[in-house]
Protein backbone atom coordinates (compact mmCIF):
# COMPACT_ATOMS: atom_id res chain seq x y z
CA UNK A 1 0.00 0.00 0.00
CA UNK A 2 2.80 2.41 1.02
CA UNK A 3 4.66 1.43 -2.17
CA UNK A 4 1.64 2.35 -4.30
CA UNK A 5 1.25 5.68 -2.51
CA UNK A 6 4.93 6.49 -3.06
CA UNK A 7 4.64 5.71 -6.75
CA UNK A 8 1.55 7.91 -7.03
CA UNK A 9 3.28 10.74 -5.23
CA UNK A 10 6.30 10.40 -7.48
CA UNK A 11 4.19 10.46 -10.61
CA UNK A 12 2.27 13.46 -9.35
CA UNK A 13 5.48 15.33 -8.48
CA UNK A 14 6.99 14.54 -11.88
CA UNK A 15 3.82 15.49 -13.75
CA UNK A 16 3.54 18.66 -11.74
CA UNK A 17 7.17 19.50 -12.35
CA UNK A 18 6.90 18.84 -16.06
CA UNK A 19 3.65 20.76 -16.54
CA UNK A 20 3.77 23.84 -14.32
CA UNK A 21 6.31 26.59 -14.06
CA UNK A 22 8.87 25.84 -11.37
CA UNK A 23 9.84 28.58 -9.00
CA UNK A 24 13.57 28.66 -8.46
CA UNK A 25 15.15 29.67 -5.20
CA UNK A 26 17.74 32.40 -5.40
CA UNK A 27 21.23 31.00 -6.01
CA UNK A 28 22.45 33.07 -3.07
CA UNK A 29 20.78 31.99 0.20
CA UNK A 30 18.18 34.58 1.13
CA UNK A 31 17.75 34.20 4.84
CA UNK A 32 20.64 33.79 7.18
CA UNK A 33 21.66 35.19 10.53
CA UNK A 34 24.65 36.88 8.88
CA UNK A 35 22.43 38.57 6.26
CA UNK A 36 20.00 39.84 8.89
CA UNK A 37 22.87 41.09 11.05
CA UNK A 38 24.37 42.83 8.02
CA UNK A 39 21.07 44.57 7.25
CA UNK A 40 20.85 45.74 10.85
CA UNK A 41 24.45 47.02 10.88
CA UNK A 42 23.86 48.87 7.61
CA UNK A 43 20.63 50.39 8.96
CA UNK A 44 22.39 51.63 12.11
CA UNK A 45 25.35 53.07 10.21
CA UNK A 46 23.07 54.70 7.61
CA UNK A 47 21.03 56.25 10.42
CA UNK A 48 24.10 57.63 12.20
CA UNK A 49 25.67 58.91 8.97
CA UNK A 50 22.38 60.54 7.91
CA UNK A 51 21.93 62.20 11.30
CA UNK A 52 25.51 63.48 11.09
CA UNK A 53 24.94 64.75 7.56
CA UNK A 54 21.69 66.46 8.58
CA UNK A 55 23.34 68.08 11.61
CA UNK A 56 26.29 69.26 9.54
CA UNK A 57 24.09 70.82 6.84
CA UNK A 58 21.95 72.45 9.56
CA UNK A 59 24.98 73.95 11.29
CA UNK A 60 26.61 75.08 8.04
CA UNK A 61 23.36 76.64 6.77
CA UNK A 62 22.94 78.46 10.09
CA UNK A 63 26.56 79.65 10.04
CA UNK A 64 26.12 80.97 6.49
CA UNK A 65 22.89 82.65 7.66
CA UNK A 66 24.75 84.52 10.41
CA UNK A 67 27.22 85.82 7.85
CA UNK A 68 24.62 86.98 5.37
CA UNK A 69 22.41 88.58 8.04
CA UNK A 70 25.19 90.70 9.43
CA UNK A 71 26.65 91.62 6.05
CA UNK A 72 23.27 92.95 4.85
CA UNK A 73 23.39 95.86 7.28
CA UNK A 74 25.83 98.72 8.09
CA UNK A 75 25.59 101.47 10.71
CA UNK A 76 26.26 105.19 10.57
CA UNK A 77 27.23 106.65 13.91
CA UNK A 78 27.09 110.38 14.62
CA UNK A 79 28.97 111.62 17.64
CA UNK A 80 27.61 114.78 19.29
CA UNK A 81 29.80 117.79 18.61
CA UNK A 82 29.34 121.17 20.23
CA UNK A 83 27.48 123.59 18.01
CA UNK A 84 26.19 120.91 15.65
CA UNK A 85 22.49 120.16 15.62
CA UNK A 86 22.09 116.40 15.98
CA UNK A 87 18.75 116.22 14.16
CA UNK A 88 20.15 118.09 11.17
CA UNK A 89 23.18 115.81 11.12
CA UNK A 90 20.93 112.75 11.23
CA UNK A 91 18.80 114.06 8.36
CA UNK A 92 21.85 114.93 6.27
CA UNK A 93 23.41 111.50 6.85
CA UNK A 94 20.12 109.80 6.03
CA UNK A 95 19.85 111.72 2.74
CA UNK A 96 23.46 111.02 1.76
CA UNK A 97 23.14 107.31 2.48
CA UNK A 98 19.73 106.94 0.84
CA UNK A 99 21.06 108.43 -2.42
CA UNK A 100 23.71 105.79 -2.76
CA UNK A 101 23.27 102.84 -5.07
CA UNK A 102 23.16 99.58 -3.18
CA UNK A 103 21.22 101.01 -0.24
CA UNK A 104 17.76 99.62 0.37
CA UNK A 105 16.65 101.76 3.29
CA UNK A 106 18.08 104.08 5.96
CA UNK A 107 16.41 104.22 9.37
CA UNK A 108 17.29 106.53 12.21
CA UNK A 109 17.40 104.71 15.52
CA UNK A 110 15.03 106.89 17.49
CA UNK A 111 15.73 108.32 20.92
CA UNK A 112 13.55 105.82 22.69
CA UNK A 113 15.32 102.84 21.12
CA UNK A 114 18.73 104.40 21.76
CA UNK A 115 17.81 104.90 25.39
CA UNK A 116 16.70 101.28 25.60
CA UNK A 117 19.98 100.13 24.10
CA UNK A 118 21.91 102.06 26.72
CA UNK A 119 19.65 101.06 29.58
CA UNK A 120 21.83 98.17 30.80
CA UNK A 121 24.73 100.58 31.35
CA UNK A 122 23.09 103.89 32.19
CA UNK A 123 19.85 102.81 33.81
CA UNK A 124 16.22 103.62 33.04
CA UNK A 125 14.73 107.08 32.54
CA UNK A 126 17.66 108.39 30.56
CA UNK A 127 17.31 111.83 28.94
CA UNK A 128 19.51 111.81 25.86
CA UNK A 129 19.69 115.62 25.77
CA UNK A 130 21.61 115.61 29.06
CA UNK A 131 24.37 113.35 27.85
CA UNK A 132 26.58 113.42 24.76
CA UNK A 133 25.25 110.15 23.43
CA UNK A 134 26.06 109.20 19.83
CA UNK A 135 23.11 108.46 17.53
CA UNK A 136 22.81 105.67 15.03
CA UNK A 137 21.34 105.14 11.56
CA UNK A 138 20.70 101.61 10.32
CA UNK A 139 21.50 101.27 6.63
CA UNK A 140 19.91 98.19 5.07
CA UNK A 141 21.75 97.07 1.93
CA UNK A 142 20.28 95.91 -1.30
CA UNK A 143 22.03 92.58 -1.83
CA UNK A 144 21.86 92.81 -5.61
CA UNK A 145 23.94 96.01 -6.02
CA UNK A 146 27.32 96.54 -4.36
CA UNK A 147 27.58 99.62 -2.15
CA UNK A 148 30.72 101.75 -2.52
CA UNK A 149 31.69 101.96 1.18
CA UNK A 150 34.76 104.16 0.60
CA UNK A 151 32.80 106.82 -1.32
CA UNK A 152 29.98 106.80 1.26
CA UNK A 153 32.45 107.03 4.12
CA UNK A 154 34.27 110.02 2.58
CA UNK A 155 31.03 111.81 1.64
CA UNK A 156 29.73 111.41 5.19
CA UNK A 157 32.89 112.68 6.83
CA UNK A 158 33.01 115.66 4.43
CA UNK A 159 29.39 116.69 4.93
CA UNK A 160 28.31 115.49 8.37
CA UNK A 161 30.57 116.43 11.29
CA UNK A 162 31.14 113.54 13.69
CA UNK A 163 29.76 110.94 11.28
CA UNK A 164 31.45 107.58 10.81
CA UNK A 165 30.48 104.47 8.92
CA UNK A 166 30.72 101.07 10.58
CA UNK A 167 30.48 98.21 8.08
CA UNK A 168 30.86 95.62 10.89
CA UNK A 169 34.01 94.40 9.22
CA UNK A 170 35.57 93.33 12.53
CA UNK A 171 32.48 91.38 13.58
CA UNK A 172 32.00 90.00 10.13
CA UNK A 173 35.59 88.76 9.97
CA UNK A 174 35.16 87.03 13.32
CA UNK A 175 31.88 85.51 12.29
CA UNK A 176 33.26 84.32 8.97
CA UNK A 177 36.16 82.70 10.79
CA UNK A 178 33.84 81.09 13.31
CA UNK A 179 31.35 79.97 10.67
CA UNK A 180 34.12 78.55 8.49
CA UNK A 181 35.59 76.71 11.46
CA UNK A 182 32.13 75.36 12.31
CA UNK A 183 31.53 74.20 8.73
CA UNK A 184 35.00 72.64 8.40
CA UNK A 185 34.61 70.96 11.79
CA UNK A 186 31.19 69.64 10.79
CA UNK A 187 32.45 68.22 7.54
CA UNK A 188 35.46 66.70 9.28
CA UNK A 189 33.07 64.93 11.65
CA UNK A 190 30.95 63.86 8.67
CA UNK A 191 34.01 62.52 6.83
CA UNK A 192 35.04 60.53 9.92
CA UNK A 193 31.50 59.21 10.20
CA UNK A 194 31.56 58.23 6.52
CA UNK A 195 34.94 56.54 6.92
CA UNK A 196 33.65 54.49 9.84
CA UNK A 197 30.45 53.71 7.88
CA UNK A 198 32.48 52.52 4.89
CA UNK A 199 34.75 50.36 7.05
CA UNK A 200 31.85 48.91 9.04
CA UNK A 201 29.81 48.13 5.92
CA UNK A 202 32.82 46.61 4.11
CA UNK A 203 33.80 44.36 7.02
CA UNK A 204 30.21 43.41 7.84
CA UNK A 205 29.63 42.49 4.18
CA UNK A 206 32.81 40.44 4.09
CA UNK A 207 31.66 38.73 7.28
CA UNK A 208 28.30 37.90 5.72
CA UNK A 209 30.07 36.68 2.57
CA UNK A 210 32.25 34.31 4.60
CA UNK A 211 29.22 32.08 5.12
CA UNK A 212 28.70 31.91 1.36
CA UNK A 213 32.13 30.59 0.40
CA UNK A 214 30.71 27.14 -0.16
CA UNK A 215 28.14 28.56 -2.60
CA UNK A 216 30.85 30.44 -4.52
CA UNK A 217 32.99 27.29 -4.74
CA UNK A 218 30.13 25.09 -5.95
CA UNK A 219 29.09 27.64 -8.59
CA UNK A 220 32.69 27.94 -9.70
CA UNK A 221 33.16 24.18 -9.96
CA UNK A 222 29.95 23.59 -11.91
CA UNK A 223 31.27 25.95 -14.57
CA UNK A 224 29.77 29.33 -13.67
CA UNK A 225 31.72 32.28 -14.98
CA UNK A 226 33.25 34.62 -12.45
CA UNK A 227 31.08 37.50 -13.68
CA UNK A 228 27.93 35.39 -13.24
CA UNK A 229 28.79 34.47 -9.64
CA UNK A 230 29.77 38.05 -8.83
CA UNK A 231 26.54 39.29 -10.46
CA UNK A 232 24.38 36.98 -8.34
CA UNK A 233 26.03 38.10 -5.10
CA UNK A 234 26.12 41.73 -6.15
CA UNK A 235 22.36 41.71 -6.82
CA UNK A 236 21.63 39.98 -3.51
CA UNK A 237 23.83 42.30 -1.47
CA UNK A 238 22.59 45.41 -3.30
CA UNK A 239 19.07 44.53 -2.12
CA UNK A 240 20.34 43.84 1.42
CA UNK A 241 22.24 47.13 1.41
CA UNK A 242 19.24 49.04 0.08
CA UNK A 243 16.95 47.52 2.72
CA UNK A 244 19.31 48.49 5.53
CA UNK A 245 20.29 51.92 4.29
CA UNK A 246 16.69 52.82 3.37
CA UNK A 247 15.55 51.86 6.87
CA UNK A 248 18.34 53.88 8.52
CA UNK A 249 18.09 56.87 6.16
CA UNK A 250 14.29 57.08 6.35
CA UNK A 251 14.39 56.89 10.14
CA UNK A 252 16.85 59.81 10.13
CA UNK A 253 14.58 61.82 7.80
CA UNK A 254 11.61 61.13 10.11
CA UNK A 255 13.73 62.39 13.01
CA UNK A 256 14.53 65.63 11.10
CA UNK A 257 10.85 66.19 10.35
CA UNK A 258 9.70 65.42 13.90
CA UNK A 259 12.33 67.65 15.54
CA UNK A 260 11.64 70.43 13.00
CA UNK A 261 7.90 70.20 13.69
CA UNK A 262 8.51 70.19 17.43
CA UNK A 263 10.77 73.26 17.23
CA UNK A 264 8.30 75.26 15.14
CA UNK A 265 5.25 74.25 17.20
CA UNK A 266 6.85 75.19 20.54
CA UNK A 267 8.00 78.72 19.77
CA UNK A 268 7.00 79.95 23.22
CA UNK A 269 8.77 77.11 24.95
CA UNK A 270 12.14 78.15 26.50
CA UNK A 271 13.88 75.03 25.20
CA UNK A 272 12.55 75.61 21.68
CA UNK A 273 13.53 79.28 21.93
CA UNK A 274 17.07 78.23 22.74
CA UNK A 275 17.16 75.90 19.74
CA UNK A 276 15.67 78.63 17.52
CA UNK A 277 18.26 81.13 18.74
CA UNK A 278 21.04 78.80 17.65
CA UNK A 279 19.60 77.13 14.58
CA UNK A 280 16.82 79.38 13.37
CA UNK A 281 13.82 77.26 12.39
CA UNK A 282 15.77 73.99 12.85
CA UNK A 283 14.96 72.80 9.39
CA UNK A 284 17.34 70.55 7.47
CA UNK A 285 17.40 72.04 3.99
CA UNK A 286 16.79 70.30 0.69
CA UNK A 287 20.54 69.65 0.49
CA UNK A 288 20.35 67.59 3.68
CA UNK A 289 17.50 65.42 2.37
CA UNK A 290 19.19 64.95 -1.01
CA UNK A 291 22.41 64.10 0.84
CA UNK A 292 20.63 61.41 2.86
CA UNK A 293 19.17 59.89 -0.34
CA UNK A 294 22.62 59.88 -1.95
CA UNK A 295 24.00 58.31 1.22
CA UNK A 296 21.39 55.53 1.05
CA UNK A 297 22.41 54.61 -2.50
CA UNK A 298 26.13 54.97 -1.82
CA UNK A 299 25.92 52.56 1.14
CA UNK A 300 23.89 50.05 -0.92
CA UNK A 301 26.37 50.30 -3.81
CA UNK A 302 29.26 49.90 -1.41
CA UNK A 303 27.70 46.71 -0.03
CA UNK A 304 27.18 45.34 -3.55
CA UNK A 305 30.70 46.28 -4.65
CA UNK A 306 32.26 44.67 -1.58
CA UNK A 307 30.42 41.41 -2.25
CA UNK A 308 31.55 41.52 -5.90
CA UNK A 309 35.20 42.04 -4.94
CA UNK A 310 34.97 39.32 -2.29
CA UNK A 311 33.73 36.87 -4.96
CA UNK A 312 36.60 37.79 -7.28
CA UNK A 313 39.10 37.45 -4.46
CA UNK A 314 37.76 34.08 -3.33
CA UNK A 315 37.52 32.65 -6.85
CA UNK A 316 41.10 33.79 -7.36
CA UNK A 317 42.19 31.55 -4.49
CA UNK A 318 40.39 28.49 -5.88
CA UNK A 319 42.49 27.99 -9.01
CA UNK A 320 46.11 28.46 -8.22
CA UNK A 321 49.54 27.04 -8.50
CA UNK A 322 50.45 24.36 -5.97
CA UNK A 323 53.46 26.37 -4.77
CA UNK A 324 51.10 29.09 -3.55
CA UNK A 325 49.04 26.78 -1.36
CA UNK B 1 41.63 13.84 -24.20
CA UNK B 2 43.68 14.42 -21.03
CA UNK B 3 47.41 13.86 -21.15
CA UNK B 4 50.00 14.15 -18.34
CA UNK B 5 53.74 14.38 -19.14
CA UNK B 6 56.23 14.18 -16.25
CA UNK B 7 53.89 16.06 -13.96
CA UNK B 8 55.01 16.89 -10.44
CA UNK B 9 53.21 18.73 -7.65
CA UNK B 10 54.70 20.26 -4.55
CA UNK B 11 52.84 22.42 -2.03
CA UNK B 12 54.91 25.42 -0.98
CA UNK B 13 58.49 24.39 -0.28
CA UNK B 14 57.54 20.87 0.85
CA UNK B 15 58.28 17.52 -0.78
CA UNK B 16 56.61 16.55 -4.03
CA UNK B 17 53.25 14.89 -3.37
CA UNK B 18 52.94 13.75 -7.00
CA UNK B 19 56.01 12.70 -8.95
CA UNK B 20 56.69 12.12 -12.65
CA UNK B 21 53.14 11.29 -13.67
CA UNK B 22 52.86 10.35 -17.32
CA UNK B 23 49.63 8.85 -18.64
CA UNK B 24 46.63 9.55 -20.82
CA UNK B 25 42.88 9.41 -20.30
CA UNK B 26 41.38 8.34 -23.62
CA UNK B 27 37.94 9.17 -24.90
CA UNK B 28 35.41 6.64 -23.63
CA UNK B 29 37.86 5.02 -21.19
CA UNK B 30 37.08 3.78 -17.67
CA UNK B 31 39.62 3.84 -14.85
CA UNK B 32 39.82 3.49 -11.11
CA UNK B 33 42.23 5.69 -9.19
CA UNK B 34 43.32 4.16 -5.91
CA UNK B 35 46.01 4.23 -3.28
CA UNK B 36 46.43 4.75 0.46
CA UNK B 37 45.28 7.94 2.19
CA UNK B 38 47.65 10.81 1.52
CA UNK B 39 48.94 9.22 -1.68
CA UNK B 40 47.84 12.26 -3.71
CA UNK B 41 44.48 11.14 -5.16
CA UNK B 42 42.70 14.39 -4.36
CA UNK B 43 45.60 16.46 -5.71
CA UNK B 44 45.47 14.42 -8.93
CA UNK B 45 41.71 14.97 -9.25
CA UNK B 46 42.29 18.70 -8.74
CA UNK B 47 44.83 18.63 -11.57
CA UNK B 48 42.24 16.95 -13.80
CA UNK B 49 39.73 19.56 -12.79
CA UNK B 50 42.15 22.47 -13.35
CA UNK B 51 41.74 23.79 -9.82
CA UNK B 52 45.43 23.14 -9.20
CA UNK B 53 48.38 23.94 -11.44
CA UNK B 54 51.35 21.55 -11.44
CA UNK B 55 54.76 22.57 -10.20
CA UNK B 56 56.39 20.94 -13.22
CA UNK B 57 55.52 18.93 -16.29
CA UNK B 58 52.81 19.37 -18.89
CA UNK B 59 49.09 18.69 -18.71
CA UNK B 60 47.09 18.81 -21.89
CA UNK B 61 43.33 18.96 -21.39
CA UNK B 62 41.05 18.83 -24.43
CA UNK B 63 43.92 20.11 -26.57
CA UNK B 64 44.81 23.00 -24.22
CA UNK B 65 48.08 23.27 -22.35
CA UNK B 66 46.88 23.75 -18.76
CA UNK B 67 49.61 26.29 -18.01
CA UNK B 68 48.27 28.63 -20.70
CA UNK B 69 44.55 28.32 -19.94
CA UNK B 70 43.20 31.74 -19.03
CA UNK B 71 40.59 32.46 -16.37
CA UNK B 72 38.07 33.21 -19.09
CA UNK B 73 38.62 29.85 -20.81
CA UNK B 74 38.34 27.89 -17.58
CA UNK B 75 34.52 27.77 -17.17
CA UNK B 76 33.90 26.44 -20.70
CA UNK B 77 36.57 23.74 -20.28
CA UNK B 78 35.30 22.85 -16.82
CA UNK B 79 31.81 22.32 -18.21
CA UNK B 80 33.23 19.43 -20.24
CA UNK B 81 34.16 17.71 -16.95
CA UNK B 82 31.66 16.49 -14.37
CA UNK B 83 32.87 16.10 -10.81
CA UNK B 84 31.40 14.28 -7.83
CA UNK B 85 32.98 15.60 -4.66
CA UNK B 86 33.66 13.35 -1.72
CA UNK B 87 31.60 15.71 0.47
CA UNK B 88 28.91 16.08 -2.25
CA UNK B 89 28.86 19.91 -2.07
CA UNK B 90 25.14 20.23 -2.60
CA UNK B 91 23.64 23.64 -1.82
CA UNK B 92 21.34 23.26 1.17
CA UNK B 93 19.05 26.16 0.25
CA UNK B 94 18.20 24.66 -3.14
CA UNK B 95 15.92 21.70 -3.78
CA UNK B 96 17.23 18.48 -5.26
CA UNK B 97 15.85 19.49 -8.66
CA UNK B 98 17.58 22.88 -8.43
CA UNK B 99 20.86 21.33 -7.29
CA UNK B 100 20.89 18.92 -10.21
CA UNK B 101 19.90 21.66 -12.67
CA UNK B 102 22.52 24.08 -11.31
CA UNK B 103 25.23 23.50 -13.98
CA UNK B 104 22.70 24.34 -16.70
CA UNK B 105 21.15 27.22 -14.79
CA UNK B 106 24.52 28.97 -14.40
CA UNK B 107 25.06 28.64 -18.15
CA UNK B 108 21.86 30.58 -18.72
CA UNK B 109 20.02 27.64 -20.33
CA UNK B 110 16.22 28.03 -20.44
CA UNK B 111 14.62 25.92 -17.70
CA UNK B 112 11.97 24.42 -19.95
CA UNK B 113 14.63 22.99 -22.25
CA UNK B 114 16.26 20.88 -19.53
CA UNK B 115 13.39 20.11 -17.17
CA UNK B 116 12.70 16.71 -18.69
CA UNK B 117 16.43 15.81 -18.65
CA UNK B 118 16.73 16.67 -14.95
CA UNK B 119 13.67 14.61 -14.07
CA UNK B 120 14.88 11.69 -16.20
CA UNK B 121 18.28 11.84 -14.56
CA UNK B 122 16.73 11.91 -11.10
CA UNK B 123 14.68 8.85 -12.05
CA UNK B 124 17.84 7.19 -13.35
CA UNK B 125 19.61 7.67 -10.00
CA UNK B 126 16.44 6.69 -8.13
CA UNK B 127 15.65 10.06 -6.61
CA UNK B 128 12.52 10.96 -8.55
CA UNK B 129 10.45 10.86 -5.35
CA UNK B 130 12.65 13.43 -3.64
CA UNK B 131 12.61 16.02 -6.39
CA UNK B 132 11.54 18.91 -4.14
CA UNK B 133 13.41 17.80 -1.04
CA UNK B 134 16.28 19.83 0.36
CA UNK B 135 19.68 18.13 0.74
CA UNK B 136 19.64 18.35 4.53
CA UNK B 137 16.74 15.88 4.73
CA UNK B 138 18.40 13.37 2.37
CA UNK B 139 20.46 10.43 3.53
CA UNK B 140 24.18 10.27 2.70
CA UNK B 141 23.48 7.83 -0.12
CA UNK B 142 20.78 10.05 -1.59
CA UNK B 143 23.05 13.07 -1.44
CA UNK B 144 25.76 11.02 -3.14
CA UNK B 145 23.43 10.10 -6.00
CA UNK B 146 22.21 13.70 -6.28
CA UNK B 147 25.83 14.81 -6.61
CA UNK B 148 26.30 12.23 -9.38
CA UNK B 149 23.18 13.50 -11.17
CA UNK B 150 24.47 17.08 -10.94
CA UNK B 151 27.82 16.03 -12.39
CA UNK B 152 26.09 14.34 -15.32
CA UNK B 153 23.39 16.84 -16.25
CA UNK B 154 25.75 18.84 -18.46
CA UNK B 155 26.66 15.67 -20.42
CA UNK B 156 30.36 15.94 -19.63
CA UNK B 157 33.04 14.24 -21.68
CA UNK B 158 34.85 13.16 -18.52
CA UNK B 159 33.36 12.22 -15.15
CA UNK B 160 35.56 12.47 -12.07
CA UNK B 161 34.21 10.90 -8.89
CA UNK B 162 35.98 11.18 -5.54
CA UNK B 163 35.02 8.22 -3.32
CA UNK B 164 31.52 8.07 -4.82
CA UNK B 165 30.54 4.95 -2.90
CA UNK B 166 31.94 6.03 0.46
CA UNK B 167 28.49 6.61 1.96
CA UNK B 168 26.65 3.78 0.27
CA UNK B 169 25.86 0.25 1.35
CA UNK B 170 27.25 -2.47 -0.94
CA UNK B 171 23.96 -2.84 -2.81
CA UNK B 172 23.70 0.88 -3.61
CA UNK B 173 27.42 1.04 -4.40
CA UNK B 174 26.92 -1.73 -6.94
CA UNK B 175 23.98 0.13 -8.43
CA UNK B 176 25.97 3.34 -8.69
CA UNK B 177 28.82 1.48 -10.36
CA UNK B 178 26.33 0.17 -12.91
CA UNK B 179 25.28 3.78 -13.55
CA UNK B 180 28.90 4.73 -14.19
CA UNK B 181 29.42 1.78 -16.51
CA UNK B 182 26.25 2.66 -18.41
CA UNK B 183 27.43 6.23 -18.68
CA UNK B 184 30.83 5.06 -19.91
CA UNK B 185 29.18 2.96 -22.59
CA UNK B 186 27.47 6.07 -23.87
CA UNK B 187 30.92 7.56 -24.50
CA UNK B 188 31.86 9.42 -21.31
CA UNK B 189 35.33 8.82 -19.88
CA UNK B 190 35.11 7.89 -16.20
CA UNK B 191 37.72 8.28 -13.45
CA UNK B 192 36.67 6.93 -10.04
CA UNK B 193 38.93 7.59 -7.07
CA UNK B 194 38.22 4.93 -4.45
CA UNK B 195 39.59 2.88 -1.58
CA UNK B 196 36.93 0.26 -2.15
CA UNK B 197 38.71 -2.85 -3.45
CA UNK B 198 35.39 -4.72 -3.58
CA UNK B 199 34.01 -2.09 -5.93
CA UNK B 200 37.05 -2.30 -8.22
CA UNK B 201 36.79 -6.09 -8.31
CA UNK B 202 33.25 -5.82 -9.69
CA UNK B 203 34.33 -4.21 -12.94
CA UNK B 204 37.32 -4.94 -15.07
CA UNK B 205 38.89 -1.57 -15.78
CA UNK B 206 42.25 0.13 -15.88
CA UNK B 207 43.65 0.92 -12.43
CA UNK B 208 45.84 3.87 -11.52
CA UNK B 209 47.53 3.05 -8.21
CA UNK B 210 49.16 5.97 -6.43
CA UNK B 211 51.73 5.32 -3.77
CA UNK B 212 53.94 7.98 -2.20
CA UNK B 213 53.21 10.27 -5.12
CA UNK B 214 54.18 7.80 -7.84
CA UNK B 215 51.72 6.08 -10.10
CA UNK B 216 51.55 2.54 -11.36
CA UNK B 217 49.08 1.68 -14.08
CA UNK B 218 47.46 -1.75 -14.38
CA UNK B 219 45.68 -2.15 -17.69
Amino acid sequence: MTEINDQQTARRVIADAAAGERKFHSIVPNESVASNALTLVIAIMAFLASITLGAVTLVSDTARGWQSDISREVTIQIRPIDGVDMQQALDAAQKIAARREGVDSVTVVDEETTARLLEPWLGAGLDLNELPVPRLLKVRLDGAVHLDFIALRSELSANVPGASLDDHRVWLDRLVTMASATIIGGFAIFLMMMASTVLTVVFATRGAMAGNKNVIEVLHFVGAEQGYIAGQFQKHFLILGLKGSLAGGMLAIICFIVVGAWASSNVADPAADQVAALFGTFSVGLGGYVGVLILIFVIALLTALTSRLTVFRHVGTLDRSAEHE
Amino acid sequence: MIRFDNVGVRYGMGEEVLKDLTFEIDKGSFQFLTGPSGAGKTSLLRLFFMSLKPTRGLINIFGHDSSTITKNELPSLRRRIGIVFQDFRLLNHLTLYENVALPLRVRGVEELSYRRDVIDLLEWVGLDKRIDAFPEVLSGGEQQRAAVARALIGQPEVLLADEPTGNLDPKLAQRLLRLFVELNRSGTSVVIATHDLGLMDQYDARRFVLNEGRMQIYD
